[in-house]
């Protein structure tokens, strides 16, 4: 397959992933809907690399992974404590850091 | 030591008196400002007598001395302006004049004012006033002249309000000043255009050039002159300017005695005499002060006819007696008017003093129609106010009667229109006779008040501290009135100051009698030589027939006040009710307040009002800076819109920025 | 060949319908379940494009560990539906259809790109291409700070998820559960 179509691909994936952050309203699936626009990069990504010829893509990818796993333990982390002080678990709650 | 060195010795006195009283008050006790003070002002009277002196060593046409101290700025050669006095006869007469009253008016108020929280700071007002005086009068340039000017005005005003705790007090202040501006600007204006004209700012350099710069009647310096004449009309009472002395009496009264009477008010006239050959070469000019001298000196002997506070009487009276001088001076007689300012010092001084040992015994109280039968409880009093009143009404062979009757002669003989002045003038000669001899009458004749009584008993009546005006009550704290009432039976000070000025009222006149001794015209004579009315004076017949016709006005006016006073007692009242309308215009002042409140001051205050309310707070604030800031604010708002707290918002910003940039990049690299 | 295109057709739809499910069922454990499904499809994806190593690695490590961590959390938080509600608001309006352009410019940039290699398959690489060890011995070498960095930052997540979540003792009850107008009820039983 040409590379186009794996980026093409990606490009797909990571616009549904962002459309699902700006729609869904409960954390946990505002921060799926993040893991999906990560592997939509990480798709674009390797398939750079396999364009190019060169393994520097691959091990970027493999650092996103690493950062995705990291982020979802922080964001899980937050909405745990969130659910702990009997929060409502819905994003549009909380608006207090505004002007 | 030369006349100048003695004219730089009579300046420094009382402004070392004014540093040692106002920098060490808190150190002097008691009453040793006072003396401190009154030793001050005796030192320059003892100059002002060496500089006489040292004056009349030289040759007549060698009288005039300049000396200057610093130069501050040369613009041209002519152009200076320095620190400089100019030493003449006139200029050694009123220092003279000034000095000795104001000396007494120090001893007189060393008394008075014992007991009051602010003695020290009155003496040094008091000094600063005498300097400042003494500064204007030996002024060699227009510049020295301006400043001492207005350093008479500001202490004038520091003086009125002197209790400063009193509204009225300080409402008078205030007045006093708003019109001693008007005054001062006029001066500049004139200064201004004189300067200019002439190229200098020394006053003998202006009157030498002024012939030849300006023919007769030139518009410019008609126009200069009635501009000097506005500065001298504010600072010394005269219409329309006037309003502002009654209301001057606000003050303490030695300061009424040594500022609204003897000196600063007299500033008006000694400036139109310096200044003698401008209006001589400007007629026009001339002839205004002339009329308007005219015309207040009888305004306000009438209202001095209907007025009841006592210290207002003597206010009007002055005014009215500068009329006389502004009158004397615009007709060119010179020496006449500068005597009448002599013996007017004197006996106007006189009058204050008694006045205040009156509303001493009073406890304060000032309106005359609650006085009475003082005469058994205050002998020295009662002689010493009547010498002085016998002298304003120019009672044959007193002081009044050479210097007031002299001017009129004067007047007269001029001829044409200046009859009618003069006849005028005889006119309010009599309504002065009247209302002087009205205050003799109430104060120390009839019934013995209360107040008087008690004194008789030997104590000093004591009423609760009270505005003598609205009748608000006070405390005797800073800023108002002391606890103590000093009457001149009591305290020497005061004696020794009204007993030397009751001879001087009564003896003053025989150094110009008519013919006999023309002591004051002798010595003037060196300033006004330059005077081309000088071989206009009358002859001494006429003088005589003059002199003769005010003692017969005086002496009728007298016996009618004897008469509505003392033989029918009730007269007064009978008359009061028969033309209150009369009363009541008299008694408002003609209503010139009134006038003035509804043209000058609610319109101003209106203006102001209007200032406040829409300039400053709709328009400034609201607008300018409100609008400036609420643009900012609206502006601000909208990028605020952007920080809702809301996550998927801020997603959607991201995602848009995203967007847009990979348009750009899009479009660019196509 | 054919082999390929079909594969690629297959895991590309497997990988659309995960991300697609992710992002509509109203079900948060469903949603995980979804992405489940699409990172298995785009492990496929990358061992089509010859990163063996990678595509393990997706499997065991974010689909395997991850997923599962999320699965916990789901069923711990309880997940329960999430309700439409009509004030999804300006964003939830508009938001897709900016997605939407975004995608399509991507879509415009990668077609109509000058990129040579782009509609190639790229070149011929050898059998270790992706291979562990030709990753493993770009980490250690080349990237070896990236590498050490990474790590770093899994000790400060792990730190930081600990401080998170942990009880605190001496502290009040926590206070009553603020109810926002019923967007996340529990789940009444009607009768």
């Amino acid at each position: 397959m040409d590379v186009v179509w794996f980026l093409v691909l990606s490009a797909f994936i990571f616009c549904i992933g962002a459309a699902g952050v700006m729609t869904r309203r409960n954390p946990l699936v505002v921060l799926l809907c993040l893991e999906l626009m990560l592997n939509g990069g990480n798709l674009a990504l390797v398939a750079f690399s396999r364009m190019n010829g060169g393994q520097a893509g691959q091990v970027f990818a493999l650092i996103v992974m690493v950062i995705a796993a990291c982020e979802v333990v922080i964001g899980l982390g937050i909405i745990v404590a969130m659910y702990r002080n009997r929060l409502p678990i819905d994003v549009d709650e909380m608006s207090e850091l505004r002007g | 030591m030369s006349a100048t060195g003695y004219g730089w010795l009579v300046l420094a006195f009382p402004f070392a008196g004014m540093l040692i009283t106002s920098i060490g008050w808190r150190v002097l006790p008691g009453r040793l400002p006072g003396w401190i003070a009154s030793a001050a002002i005796g030192l320059a009277f003892l100059a002002s007598i060496g500089m006489l002196i040292e004056i009349q060593d030289r040759p007549e046409d060698a009288r005039a001395l300049i000396d200057s101290a610093w130069t501050y700025a040369t613009a041209a050669p002519d152009f200076r302006v320095d620190f400089a006095i100019f030493v003449d006869p006139l200029a050694v007469f009123m220092c003279l004049v000034v000095s000795g009253v104001s000396f007494l008016i120090h001893v007189y108020s060393v008394a008075y004012m014992g007991g009051d929280r602010g003695y020290a700071r009155y003496f040094a007002y008091l000094n600063y006033f005498v300097f400042s005086m003494l500064l204007l009068v030996l002024a060699a340039n227009l510049v020295i002249l301006i400043i001492g000017w207005a350093f008479v005005g500001a202490a004038s005003y520091l003086l009125i309000s002197f209790w400063y705790r009193r509204t009225t007090a300080t409402y008078a202040g205030i007045k006093a000043f708003v019109i001693n501006v008007i005054g001062d600007v006029g001066l500049v204006i004139a200064a201004f255009l004189l300067s200019d004209k002439t190229g200098s700012l020394d006053l003998t350099a202006i009157f030498r050039r002024a012939g030849e710069v300006f023919p007769q009647d030139d518009v410019t310096l008609v126009f200069a002159c009635i501009f000097i004449l506005v500065g001298a009309f504010a600072k010394s009472a005269q219409l329309p300017l006037h309003t502002w002395l009654p209301d001057a009496m606000e003050g303490p009264t030695p300061v009424s005695a040594l500022i609204h009477a003897a000196t600063m008010v007299t500033a008006g006239v000694y400036l139109i005499a310096r200044m003698h050959p401008l209006f001589e070469l400007a007629p026009t000019a001339a002839d205004v002060g002339a009329i308007i001298g005219t015309a207040t000196l009888l305004f306000a002997a009438t209202v001095a006819l209907a007025v009841t506070d006592l210290k207002r009487i003597i206010a009007y009276s002055t005014i009215s007696q500068i009329g006389y001088m502004v009158l004397g001076v615009s007709v060119a007689a010179y020496s006449a008017g500068m005597f009448h300012l002599m013996t007017h010092a004197f006996f106007k001084a006189l009058l204050f003093m008694g006045a205040g040992s009156v509303i001493g015994a009073m406890a304060g109280i000032q309106d005359v129609d609650r006085m009475g039968g003082f005469r058994k409880a205050m002998p020295f009093t009662f002689v010493t106010f009547t010498c002085g009143a016998l002298a304003l009404a120019a009672f044959p062979l007193t002081s009044g009667f050479f210097s007031k009757d002299d001017i009129l002669a004067f007047t007269i003989n001029r001829g044409g229109g200046y009859w009618v002045l003069a006849i005028v003038g005889y006119i309010a000669a009599g309504l002065t006779a009247f209302y002087a001899f009205r205050m003799v009458f109430r104060v120390f004749y009839g019934d013995p008040v209360p107040e008087a009584r008690e004194l008789e008993e030997g104590h000093l009546a004591h009423h609760d501290p009270a505005n003598p005006m609205t009748g608000e009550a006070e405390d005797t704290d800073i800023g108002f009135p002391g606890p103590e009432h000093h009457i001149a039976e009591r305290d020497w000070p005061m004696k020794a100051a009204m007993g030397p000025l009751a001879v001087l009222a009564l003896i003053a006149g025989v150094v110009q009698v008519p013919g006999v001794s023309d002591a004051v015209e002798n010595f003037l004579e060196p300033s006004f030589a330059d005077s081309r009315f000088a071989d206009t004076a009358p002859t001494v017949g006429a003088e005589w027939v003059g002199l003769v016709v005010g003692g017969l006005i005086s002496i009728a006016a007298i016996g009618v006040a004897f008469r509505f006073y003392l033989r029918l007692p009730g007269t007064t009242d009978r008359l009061r009710e028969r033309f209150s309308g009369v009363h009541t215009f008299l008694v408002h002042k003609w209503y010139f307040d009134e006038l003035y409140d509804a043209v000058f001051v609610r319109p101003a205050a209106t203006a102001g009002s209007f200032g406040r309310r829409v300039i400053e707070t709709d328009f400034v604030q609201g607008v300018i800076v409100g609008g400036a800031s609420g643009v900012v604010r609206t502006g601000t708002s909208f990028a605020r819109a952007i920080q809702t707290g809301y996550l998927r918002a801020y997603a959607l910003l991201v995602l848009l920025g995203v967007a847009g940039l990979g348009l750009y990049f899009l479009l660019t690299s196509s | 060949m054919w082999f390929e295109q079909v594969m690629f057709f297959v895991a590309g739809i497997g990988a659309l319908a995960g991300a697609l499910g992710v992002v509509m069922l109203r079900n948060p454990f469903y949603s995980v379940l979804a992405l489940v499904a699409h990172l298995l499809a785009l492990a496929v994806l990358f061992l089509l494009l010859n990163a063996q190593f990678l595509a393990a690695a997706q499997v065991v490590v974010y689909a395997g560990a991850v997923m599962v961590l999320y699965v916990f959390v789901v069923a711990y938080i309880g997940g329960a539906d999430e309700l439409l509600r009509p004030e999804s608001g300006a964003v939830g309006a508009v938001g897709p259809v900016f997605a939407v352009a975004l995608g399509v410019e991507l879509c415009i940039a990668f077609i109509g790109t000058g990129l040579e290699a782009i509609d190639t398959r790229g070149p011929d690489v050898g059998g270790d291409f992706g291979t562990p060890s030709q990753i493993g011995a770009l980490l250690l070498q080349r990237f070896l700070v990236a590498f050490e960095a990474a790590s770093f930052l899994l000790l400060v997540a792990a730190v930081g998820a600990v401080v998170l979540a942990r009880r605190r003792r001496g502290l009040e009850e926590p206070p009553p559960r603020r109810e926002a107008d019923a967007p996340v009820e529990t789940l009444e039983v009607r009768a």
